[in-house]
């Protein structure tokens, strides 16, 4: 591996150069002519082609998983540069490791899990976390929802508002939710937003939520239930005319 | 029968589809009951389902480029 990429990469990164090379943004790639022959493949047929030296399947890999890739990264680490070298990390043990990779599980679990493990240590290294089994149990004290809300008995005392949508395309597509929406997300402590991102986000099952960030089952209940709690709570602050959360 | 604010302690292991038979039908006779929880379920179903549909973030096209550079590298070294 050679070590003086950095400078080389970024002094590269012109757009004439990313035509020339067929790369463009993944939220283009209607027409694109290098991406177009990959899009209706599998994972797994890919990974076959990329074996065999495919560029354009590596590509389509990449194109797929790069932005969950990033995501999840961005879930370990802060920093944005450290996560894209952490992201770049993972393809490159992603390659190393393809003659390994006897698709016992889908490839998509397996390159997260490498993005997991090469993000842990990174982040280990450099005294940026703690683990996520730690965090887990530190915010755990208060009630999800303001007690106040609930009379003695348990019963509404400050009942919930309809909302004037409460679909969820409608939700996602309003610039004004979404953006409430990402940033109650950005808000949350670590082991929350975590949790949060993959199952609701990403749409994982939670028992691979708890191999990737090496949490219990109760735990990624709770922490799954706060995080739900705390975003709908902001969404329903936003509704009720902009209070801040 | 549970309280209001049990139902929104349940109500992720509800849409998780983690609870118990017993616990799922006293669950869907409070919501079958009482307007406020049945909207409570259906704004925490709503807002799960609104992240999902997010847009995923973009990778940085310096990156993608950076990562055919190294792809290109691995293939010549394995020859």
């Amino acid at each position: 591996m050679d070590h003086h990429v950095e400078g080389k990469w970024r002094s590269c990164a012109k757009p004439e150069n990313i035509e020339r090379l067929g790369m463009r943004s993944a939220t283009k790639t209607a027409g694109d002519v290098a991406g177009a022959p990959v899009a209706g493949l599998d994972d797994s047929e890919l990974v076959r082609r990329v074996r065999a030296g495919d560029r354009t399947a590596f590509t389509g890999l990449v194109r797929r998983h790069g932005g969950a890739l990033l995501r999840l990264a961005r879930v370990f680490v802060h920093d944005e540069a450290v996560a894209e070298e952490v992201v770049q990390d993972a393809w490159m043990a992603v390659l190393e490791g393809l003659d390994g990779f006897e698709g016992r599980s889908s490839f998509k679990t397996w390159l997260y899990r490498i993005l997991a493990n090469r993000a842990r240590t990174r982040a280990t290294r450099e005294g940026r976390t703690v683990p996520f089994s730690a965090l887990a149990g530190v915010d755990d004290g208060a009630p999800a929802l303001d007690p106040e809300r609930f009379d003695d008995a348990g019963a509404w005392r400050d009942p919930p508002v309809g909302w004037t949508d409460e679909t969820p395309e409608r939700l996602a597509l309003a610039a004004e939710t979404r953006a409430v929406m990402e940033s109650a997300v950005a808000a949350l402590p670590p082991a929350q937003r975590a949790v949060l991102v993959l199952r609701d986000e990403d749409g994982l099952e939670a028992e691979e939520i708890c191999n990737l960030l090496d949490i219990t089952v109760t735990n990624q209940r709770v922490l799954l239930h706060r995080a739900r709690t705390h975003v709908r709570q902001a969404i329903e602050a936003h509704m009720r005319g902009g209070s801040r959360c | 029968m549970l309280t209001c604010r049990e139902i929104t302690d349940l109500v992720t292991e509800y849409a998780e589809g983690n609870l118990s038979l017993l616990d799922s039908i006293r669950f869907h006779m409070h919501i079958g009951m009482c307007r406020s929880c049945r909207r409570y379920v259906r704004q925490v179903k709503a807002t799960a389902g609104a992240l999902g549909l997010l847009p995923t973030p973009e990778m940085p096209p310096e990156l993608e480029l950076e990562l055919v550079r190294r792809f290109e590298s691995w293939k010549r070294a394995r020859g």
